[in-house]
């Protein structure tokens, strides 16, 4: 390889890949040494064929990068693995490297008290120095520096604006509120969203923001009042005991409880161990809670918005996956945001719905805000369309079990030709086993001969 | 959650009347919306009727706020104003007072308002009269009682109180603990 790397890339200098007894041996090494092998080995991983030392696999150029990158930048190895697999090696890098820079300061403009041109006009003359965003929002303004504390001058304390991160205006556009409905918003604290849908709502209809912790609902309550939004309930409720508590909403956020991968350059505790499946197994509850709160009769709305300030895939597309799978009345809709990039649709083996790719990731070494991601459902009655899907899942389910690439069998299956007669009772057993999995009363297996509704309905479908 | 007794609704009333005189009525006939006053946990919520309908739904303990919070009863049956008011109170304030741009920081952090700092007041002010303090840009800053009337302000030196503080938007920080 030495031959190699000298005339072609000038840049990359041999290095020697400890082995994994070294690395297990555990000298205390030289920061800078750890960050040069860092560079070299995500080189090397760039062009594995050219750099790579000879009788060395990928798979130990990996583990080396995610130990030094661990001990560089001092996250947990499980972490750090998690991370690392989300983006292409070079990235990750930038990635690691981004979170340990802090995000621009931003604030959004309270439409209901004033205009963001009176607002910036009013914090140059007391010295601050900012400019707009971005053409994506004519609310947000970056502060670059500031004189006073930006949190603490008199237009703070009269509610003119909100100190929020930029990437928090997104799940509010993506929720697009339309005046005079009602919204719930699942996670609310510190409110600052929950103004903004407050401000979109020019103080008419009606914003349920709920928190589960106590203490931070005081918070929640002063920013409501401070910024003048009169038409918001606060409540202090396990998010998921949301549909009982009341449904029927004509839009849901969910900014949904995560371990805040996407803002760790705010809050460097996520660095540690966190529990990961618990997190991901509330975020999914509560998905579901959040799609069964909204009417899917209302005219206007019917969405949800699911969003989380974290980058890993088991807290975002997977959770979206699991919504779409379990709520045959579900679809995703674009975001309707500009920019940001595509979910992804299949992860290290895992293989998720195609629409999954309509959601969008923000990170902040691309974006230069914190790490985000926002989907957008539309929940839509629950009729036929909903059997239809019913089937079409079980068909899906039916592909795992014999081919295991099931994305691909999807397409498949038209060639290939099931015997709808022979199968019948199979097919009209799995049905209802799916049907009553998914909580329907179902009737009891006799019941087949007689008209009950459903079951018969399929059957003749079929045939 | 429940509407307010006839004790408890005159107490706010006045209150209110200090500040807002006969404009209260405006709180209670407005042309856009029916909205109503309710208790919960002491505090004063004013809120539509139609979003206190559907916050019934919400049970006693778990319901944190609704609409605008004016204020609280003390434990001796005293009615006293929150700053979160300011907004009603400030749309329909008779007399009122603004503070030059270098008494503004004193007063929200919850000093008197001096007459050096005083800008403008509004003529015939009576004494112990609720007044809404403003900044010069007519931004609402909070409210207080006025300690002399417009006339008797000529002839005071410049570090007499003019204004005594009572609310100023700086609790939202100072008090956001014990305000909600």
């Amino acid at each position: 390889m030495d031959e190699d790397a000298d005339d072609l890339d000038d840049e990359f200098e041999p290095f020697d890949l400890p082995t994994a007894e070294q690395r297990k041996a555990g000298t205390i090494e030289n920061p800078q040494e750890v960050y040069s092998r860092m560079r070299a080995c995500a080189m090397v991983l760039s062009n594995f064929k050219k750099y790579a030392q000879e009788g060395r696999a990928r798979s130990e150029y990996i583990e080396q990068i995610i130990a030094d990158i661990a001990n560089y930048y001092g996250y947990n190895e499980f972490l750090t693995e998690k991370l690392f697999h989300i983006f292409p090696v070079a990235e990750a890098i930038e990635f690691f490297e981004a979170n340990e820079v802090p995000r621009p300061v931003t604030i959004r403009t309270n439409t209901l008290r004033t205009r963001r041109r009176d607002l910036a006009q009013a914090l140059i003359n007391r010295g601050v120095n900012l400019e707009p965003i971005g053409k994506w929002t004519n609310v947000g303004l970056q502060v670059f520096e500031s004189s006073v504390p930006i949190g603490a001058t008199p237009e703070y304390l009269a509610g003119h604006y909100m100190l929020q991160a930029a990437s928090s205006f997104l799940p509010v556009i993506a929720l697009s509120p339309q005046p005079n409905e009602r919204i719930l918003d699942m996670a609310s604290a510190p409110g600052g969203k929950t103004t903004y849908i407050s401000a979109l709502l020019q103080n008419t209809g009606l914003v349920f923001a709920n928190d589960a912790n106590k203490a931070r609902t005081k918070s929640l309550t002063a920013n409501v009042h401070r910024l003048g939004c009169k038409n918001v309930v606060v409540c202090n409720y396990d998010g998921r005991e949301f549909p009982k508590v009341m449904g029927g909403f004509d839009r849901v956020l969910l900014d949904a409880p995560c371990s805040g991968t996407g803002v760790i350059s705010k809050d460097a505790s996520v660095k540690s161990e966190r529990d990961f499946t618990l997190l991901s197994h509330l975020q999914k509850q509560l998905i579901l809670c959040a799609i069964d709160s909204v009417d899917s009769h209302s005219k206007t709305g019917g969405i949800v918005v699911y969003s989380t300030c974290s980058v890993t895939v088991d807290e975002n597309e997977a959770v979206v996956d699991y919504a779409l799978r379990k709520r045959p009345n579900v679809k995703l809709l674009p975001t309707g945001l500009e920019f940001g990039k595509e979910g992804f649709t299949r992860y290290r083996g895992k293989v998720f719905n195609e629409k999954v790719s309509l959601t969008r990731r923000f990170y902040p070494h691309v974006h230069n805000m914190d790490g985000f991601f926002v989907a957008k459902f539309k929940v839509m009655p629950r009729t036929k369309g909903q059997e239809k899907a019913m089937e079409k899942e079980e068909e899906r389910k039916k592909g795992k079990g014999k081919g295991g690439e099931d994305a691909d069998m999807d397409e498949g299956n038209d060639e290939v030709k099931f015997d709808d007669e022979a199968d019948k009772d199979i097919i009209v057993d799995g049905l209802r086993k799916a049907k009553k999995a998914k909580g329907y009363r179902v009737f009891p297996k006799k019941t087949e001969e007689q008209p009950s509704k459903s079951p018969s309905k399929e059957t003749t479908e079929k045939s | 959650m429940r509407p307010l007794t006839e004790e408890e609704s005159t107490a706010v009333f006045q209150k209110l009347a200090n500040y807002i005189g006969k404009n209260v009525v405006h709180l209670v006939d407005r042309p856009d919306e029916q909205y109503c006053f309710r208790l919960h946990r002491d505090r004063v919520f004013y809120v539509s009727e139609s979003a206190m309908r559907l916050a019934t739904s919400v049970a006693r303990p778990n319901l944190v706020s609704l609409g605008t919070c004016f204020g609280k009863f003390s434990k001796s049956g005293k009615f006293k104003l929150h700053i979160t008011a300011l907004d009603y109170i400030a749309q329909y304030a008779k007399y009122k007072v603004w503070v030059k741009p270098n008494g503004e920081m004193p007063f929200l952090y919850g000093n008197h308002v001096l007459k050096a700092h005083l800008g403008r007041i509004t003529e015939d002010t009576p004494e112990h009269q609720g007044v809404v303090v403003y900044s010069m840009s007519d931004v609402p800053l909070g409210f207080g009682v006025t300690a002399r009337s417009t006339i008797d302000t000529r002839k005071l030196d410049p570090t007499a109180i003019l204004v005594f503080h009572q609310a100023d938007v700086g609790e939202y920080l100072r008090d956001e603990e014990t305000l909600f």
